[in-house]
């Protein structure tokens, strides 16, 4: 019998334990097919973040580390300054890599530390259950805004691919989502390219994967995913906001 | 090596770190513990080490705890309220079980404070370093030589128990310049430790570093084992200098700069025909009660010498279980105290005054 498809192997088999319709599954397994075909997850370490996420230690079958709140691109920079030989990636949240951790990644990219952010923002907290994140939009309902966020009191939101993209350390900064079969190729592709660049070398490399929380946003999952296309993008636009190419060695 | 050299404190302590084999430092600035990032950032480039300069203390003792998770020696250094800024990731390195250096060159507080000498870090290093139940084992010197020779013992212990350690030293031990003999250095071993997350290389099963636990039972069997190791660090890691303590009187318990000062006291007392004695500490966790208790029946009473308001005073009252009366000298703030002060207090105690 033919094998049209299994679970990458850099994947555990630990079953994940993500709402129904979260798109952390997905990206997850996009992050190990990468892994799996460029043939380094004997080399790879991993940095899990506080949030949702953080047992994503438990599904990636490489070394991983469970970093602080916010602090997983500078515990992947520590891992990074000490194994350069191994690739090394943090998984993040858009409270954890957006508010809690805004210096932390800022720096780690104006450094052009040679790791790769995966970076999900369904512009709202998850683990703790619909707050407000860095990235909820204008007029959002969460929790902490019930009235809706309004920038007058809560301030604007980020769009982190636009501001990280002034930074010189930065080599690829791609903003993807997974909301269809096309745009999940788009979204491997992008991440593949990532891991490539921290294999040449090149820099601070973030894939930005515009995501659903159908849990907290209070919707269907098919539902979350048309509001996401309705209002998600929009506010951020899918695209590369920045990639050095070839040109940086 | 092997040569005796005038250092400052605080180049010695980078020297020494390097002779233990660390080859990667994290930091950020802050006085007076600068001159061992900027010795730093000299020497590692020489010697195909790490030197990298975080964007916050916040940031630097995380990526000390990257670094040493992937299993080679790190560490950092500061001043008093850089270690508030790393409590979190001092906790975080703790429940991870990972091994590293953290020195504290304490100044004045509480708050900005001042950038003078101070002690007044002792209860925040030797008991709420952080957030949750666990310790570091801390080490007090006095001098510079003993600076250097507890930075090497601070790793070996450090990666023997699993724990992060901590070179407790101050403004004036980081400053003054003395004479010391470096250790033969050790050439840096950054093989992969068999728990360390640095790749599996498709030879075993993933390593997870990790202080998370939902599972309250598994979180309490975690704490538990871990106190265990606490267990055989308290029976096996106290360590004291005791100074003319057999027929002493009055037992004087100090440690780093305030020790010095005490010492000279005792000198000058003894000269006079006062019985009095030191125990100093060189462990301050775990805390050389097997040291202090020794004393409780022989002598009258205690003092502890101290530049903070009087932190160690309980810890020396529980050592003797209370059974003579311990009394307290200090001044804070960046003041450091002064022999005739502490010999003026000897005198006091010695006329029965408490």
């Amino acid at each position: 019998m033919k094998v049209m498809g299994e679970k990458p192997k850099a994947l555990t088999d630990a079953p994940f334990h993500y709402c129904p319709g979260c798109t952390h599954g997905i990206v997850h397994r996009l992050v190990a097919e990468v892994i799996d075909e460029l043939g380094i997850e004997g080399k790879t370490v991993g940095v899990a973040s506080v949030g949702c996420s953080v047992y994503s230690y438990n599904y990636f079958a490489c070394d991983m580390v469970q970093a602080p709140h916010g602090r997983a691109p500078a515990v992947a920079t520590g891992v990074k300054r000490a194994r350069p030989d191994n690739v090394v990636f943090t998984y993040q949240g858009d409270g954890d890599l957006a508010a809690i951790g805004a210096g932390e990644t800022v720096h780690a990219a104006a450094r052009g530390e040679n790791i790769v952010a995966i970076f999900i923002n369904n512009a709202i907290y998850g683990m703790t259950g619909g707050q407000m994140a860095p990235t909820t939009l204008p007029g959002q309902v969460t929790q902490t805004t019930p009235y809706g966020r309004d920038v007058k009191v809560a301030g604007n939101p980020i769009r982190v691919c636009e501001m990280l993209s002034s930074l010189d350390g930065v080599a690829l900064a791609q903003r993807v989502t997974v909301d269809c079969v096309k745009n999940v190729k788009a979204a491997k592709k992008a991440i593949k390219k990532a891991f490539e660049y921290q294999l040449a070398g090149k820099g601070y490399c973030i894939i930005e994967v515009v995501s659903t929380c159908p849990t907290n946003w209070g919707m269907a999952p098919t539902d979350a995913l048309q509001w996401l296309r309705d209002n998600m993008l929009p506010y951020y636009p899918l695209g590369v906001y920045k990639d050095i190419g070839e040109a940086k060695e | 090596m092997g040569e005796k050299v005038l250092m400052k404190g605080n180049e010695a302590i980078a020297e020494a770190a390097i002779a233990a084999g660390c080859r990667h430092f994290f930091g950020y600035p802050i006085t007076p513990q600068t001159e061992v990032a900027a010795y730093m950032s000299k020497r590692m480039p020489k010697i195909g080490g790490v030197y990298l300069q975080g964007e916050s203390e916040v940031a630097s003792i995380n990526m000390v705890l990257g670094a040493a998770a992937s299993g080679v020696r790190a560490m950092t250094s500061t001043s008093s309220p850089g270690i508030s800024l790393m409590s979190e990731g001092i906790s975080y390195i703790a429940g991870s079980d990972v091994p590293c250096l953290i020195v504290n060159v304490q100044r004045g507080g509480p708050g900005l404070g001042g950038i003078q000498p101070s002690q007044s870090d002792y209860n925040q290093a030797t008991k709420a370093s952080g957030h949750g139940d666990f310790h570091m084992i801390v080490f007090a010197p006095s001098t510079v030589q003993e600076t250097v020779d507890l930075i090497s013992d601070a790793f070996d212990l450090g990666d023997k128990y699993r724990v992060p350690t901590m070179v407790l030293s101050d403004g004036m031990l980081g400053q003054m310049m003395e004479p010391v003999v470096l250790p033969e250095p050790k050439d840096p071993n950054n093989d992969c430790k068999e728990w360390a997350a640095c790749g599996h290389k498709d030879k075993r099963k993933h390593n997870v570093i990790n202080s998370l636990n939902t599972d309250p039972p598994t979180l309490e069997r975690l704490n538990f084992e871990r106190f265990e190791r606490y267990a055989k660090i308290i029976e096996n890691e106290q360590r004291a200098e005791e100074y003319l303590c057999d027929d002493a009187d009055i037992i004087i318990v100090a440690f780093g700069a305030s020790s010095r000062v005490s010492r000279s006291a005792i000198d000058k007392a003894r000269k006079e025909g006062i019985k009095v004695g030191m125990v100093r500490p060189i462990t301050l966790w775990p805390f050389p009660e097997k040291f202090i208790k020794k004393y409780a029946d022989s002598a009258k009473r205690f003092l502890t010498v101290e530049m903070n308001m009087g932190q160690m005073v309980n810890d020396v009252k529980l050592a003797i279980e209370c059974k003579k009366p311990v009394s307290f000298y200090g001044r804070t703030g960046g003041m450091i105290p002064t022999t005739k002060e502490v010999y003026e207090q000897i005198v006091k105690l010695n006329g029965g005054e408490q």
